[in-house]
């Protein structure tokens, strides 16, 4: 294979990888500052042992993101030099701002929510657990703000040509605050709390499977499920919004997604199938003039099919078809799940429903494939461009690195993260069947005097 | 010196690396150190005392590279594309070394934790090595063609000075690393890690002695700016009387200015290393013309600009909450349910 292929292959493998655990990191840190701030609202000691469990869980999954994390910003240098001298004064800005205002933050605090119950108040305790996940949240911002620089470029100009040519930032905010960058972060980071949401849920409903923990599983189910529903609902409308903004702004990445070809005023919204790209036709179920609708908010309104775009400029369109219709289709199905898992909840049926339970134990895998494959077309669909219309993915390639190295790396890193999931695995599945600690509801240290707390007042 | 945009970036980007150096020197150097040790409560000891800050520390690593692909993207490109298996196993190390300090004390079996004990060690050690060789290169030299694109080999990064400043950079941080081990443990193992500390800062005077020799015999361009200025020498007299302040407050048992004397002496080294490559960030050898500079390898002025504002806003916030964290995990360390 050339070099191009298997740089593809190994950017895919690490961020596919690695952003198994960022979602569940700030999703985890919701559900963490929720329970916290429940447990010293109403002084329930449960909520004190789910922050404590959840806490075990968010430290796993913290650090096989940090050590897989820096691989990434290692790999844009190593593979990807030319298009890192090409962005380096817009992209490397974001990414240096992610590492100040994100990183510290979240790895600070870290250390106070990991191993500061017994040296700091409860208010201190709660203030890291804040800004723990403010810390993730900010790191969202950043990385989502540069890939949308790359999918709509805003604020810029290009200075030199050929070979040294390079995008100079013209306009911060407007790099920032590029066409896309809001409702992508928004999507993402709904996607994030969804996918930390249904974590605490599949593991509880185990519980309620397996009669174990019940107290504990019940309450971390209710504040699981109630996030899922919101976050679920929000991810609705962020993903309408950042659909439009595709259309509006890569009409070639739209027409990827959705496989079409000719130029229509009465586009059909694909329900399920696959793209014939032979016959250039989708076979499926779809809704007549759906996509005008949602494009337009009207039955007319012209959406660009491929056959418009120069051949050299359109995206692989069956797997942009295939992962954009797989994230939409999997994100209703966590909709439906988490509509009905809070249908149950109120009724308070949810425990009698084996059936039920069942579904949420597997659950979680929902939201990880929906951002997987969420990202996966976001990326594919923009191919062949690396910066949308400015630099194609060919041309960002390393000068000096060859076939021979890149091999390498791609097995060694493929072995390291095998090893990496199995080992995550095998320690999450450890944690959950040790289950959450009987000492911790009651709570020791300077935790354990919630009534000075209260005398401060 | 004028002190434009330019030159400020390449302090910044210097106090960065200092800053990891400085702070993940000492959780590199008690992994480097923690198999010196054969019992298990004395490792998690270790292992307990860098346990809250590691992964913060580490964040160094990661915004001194951010800031270096954002204020210098050329001399990010030609090093991390020129370097590049070095780095890899370099990113391996620090994912071993990362995931075993989580995963160690998760079970109890024997052969596990030797598993993780030997891949914390072995990571941490060979992470330094491969740092060491790296800056080694920076200074003796690296093949640069007329593009601005590395022109060497794997190979031709391991020639014997860079491989030289590698285990001078193990030595300074298994010396870094156990004097922190001496502040942070209380009992046999605190007189234990005396007793390496002082093994391991003679080791490190030895791998000193000889790193200057070599630089003033063969590496002359990296001792420019001392010769030329002299009254700069007074940095090199400092870090020796660091170093030589360590057994000194050891002896008068201050602990935590032991400590301190340290982080001096890292930051003098770091300090002569900068000024002495300053303007050059990579040198080119054997063509000194193609050497990427503070200006023909930085960014627009613009957003060096836009960039100082950013750290202006977030370095000093940084700086006080890890200061803060720090406090709060200060003394010796106690095993308790949390622990690693």
């Amino acid at each position: 294979m050339d070099v191009l292929t298997l740089s593809r292959i190994q950017f895919g493998a690490t961020v596919g990888f690695h952003y198994i655990y960022p979602p569940l990191s700030i999703g985890l840190g919701v559900m963490l500052v929720i329970m916290e701030a429940a447990w010293l609202k109403t002084k329930n000691p449960i909520y004190h042992q789910m922050a404590r469990f959840w806490t075990k869980v968010f430290a796993l999954t913290f650090a096989i993101g940090v050590a897989t994390g820096i691989v990434m910003e290692f790999e844009f240098g190593t593979n990807w030099a030319t298009y890192s001298r090409f962005v380096g004064d817009v992209f490397g800005s974001a990414l240096a701002a992610e590492g100040i205002f994100a990183f510290f933050l979240e790895s600070g605090f870290l250390a106070v929510l990991l191993f500061g119950w017994d040296k700091v108040g409860p208010r201190m305790h709660f203030f890291s657990t804040c800004m723990v996940c403010l810390g993730a949240h900010f790191s969202a911002v950043w990385i989502v703000v540069a890939n949308s620089w790359m999918q709509t470029p805003a604020g810029y100009h290009i200075v030199g040509e050929g070979m040294h040519a390079r995008a100079e930032v013209t306009d911060f905010w407007q790099v920032v605050f590029n066409p896309s960058s809001m409702d992508r972060l928004f999507h993402t980071v709904c996607g994030a709390w969804q996918t930390g949401a249904f974590l605490v849920i599949s593991v509880s409903a185990w519980y309620l499977l397996k009669k174990k923990h019940v107290e504990f599983a019940r309450a971390s189910l209710r504040v699981g499920l109630i996030v899922a529903l919101v976050a679920a609902l929000l991810q609705i409308i962020s993903g309408d919004s950042s659909a439009r903004g595709v259309a509006k702004n890569q009409p070639a990445k739209l027409a990827g997604f959705e496989g079409l070809y000719n130029t229509t005023s009465n586009a059909p919204l694909v329900l399920v199938g696959y793209v014939d790209e032979k016959n250039q036709k989708v076979v499926g179920i779809a809704i007549p003039d759906m996509l005008t609708m949602l494009v337009y908010r009207e039955f007319n309104g012209v959406v660009t099919g491929l056959n418009d775009i120069p051949p050299a400029d359109r995206p692989p369109v069956s797997a942009s078809f295939l992962f954009f219709h797989g994230m939409v289709g999997i994100g209703f199905t966590t909709f439906a799940i988490a509509v009905l898992g809070c249908f149950y909840l109120w009724r308070g049926t949810i425990a009698k429903k084996r059936w039920f339970l069942w579904i949420l134990v597997f659950s979680v895998l929902g939201p990880e494939l929906a951002n997987e494959m969420g990202w996966f077309a976001a990326e594919v669909g923009r191919q062949p461009w690396l910066v949308w219309h400015e630099l194609r993915t060919p041309e960002g390639l390393s000068a000096v690195v060859k076939a021979d190295v890149v091999l390498t790396s791609l097995i060694l890193f493929t072995f390291i993260y095998f090893l990496l999931f199995a080992v995550f695995i095998y320690l999450l599945n450890d944690k959950i069947q040790h289950g959450p600690h009987d000492d911790d509801l009651i709570p020791s240290g300077k935790l354990a005097l919630p009534d000075e707390l209260t005398e401060h007042k | 010196m004028h002190l434009d945009l330019n030159t400020i970036w390449f302090i910044l980007v210097g106090v960065l690396f200092t800053g990891y150096a400085m702070l993940d020197g000492f959780d590199l150097g008690v992994g480097a150190l923690h198999l010196f040790t054969k019992d298990d409560q004395e490792r998690r000891v270790l292992l307990n005392s860098i346990g809250p800050v590691w992964d913060g520390n580490e964040v160094w690593l990661v915004t001194a590279g951010g800031a270096l692909f954002a204020a210098f993207p050329n001399v990010y490109a030609t090093i991390f594309s020129g370097f590049y298996l070095a780095f890899y196993l370099l990113l391996a190390a620090l994912i071993f070394r990362a995931v075993a300090i989580e995963f160690r004390s998760k079970q109890p079996m024997r052969w596990w934790r030797q598993m993780w004990d030997v891949s914390f060690s072995g990571g941490s050690i060979l992470a330094a090595l491969l740092m060491g060789v790296a800056l080694g290169n920076i200074a003796w030299g690296v093949p640069v063609d007329v593009n601005g694109e590395f022109d060497g080999t794997f190979f031709g990064l391991l020639k014997p000075y860079p491989l030289l400043i590698g285990v001078t950079t193990v030595a300074l941080f298994m010396m870094h690393g156990a004097i922190y081990g001496v502040m942070k443990t209380e009992g046999a193992l605190h007189d234990k890690l005396r007793r390496w500390a002082m093994n391991c800062i003679i080791f490190f005077v030895m791998c000193a002695a000889t790193t200057t020799m070599a630089t003033l015999l063969y590496v002359q361009h990296m001792a420019d700016r001392v010769r030329e200025n002299p009254w700069l020498f007074s940095i090199v007299l400092v870090n020796m009387l660091a170093i030589a302040n360590i057994p000194r407050e050891f002896h008068l048992n201050h602990d935590r200015r032991a400590f301190l004397s340290s982080c001096v002496a890292i930051i003098t080294l770091m300090l002569l290393f900068g000024l002495n490559l300053f303007p050059n960030m990579v040198y080119s050898l054997p063509n000194p013309e193609y050497s990427l500079n503070i200006y023909n390898a930085a960014s627009s002025q613009k957003t060096l600009g836009i960039m100082l504002v950013i750290a202006c806003i977030g370095v000093p916030v940084v700086i006080a909450y890890t200061v803060c964290i720090y406090w709060i995990f200060r003394g010796k360390v106690k095993l308790d349910r949390m622990s690693y």
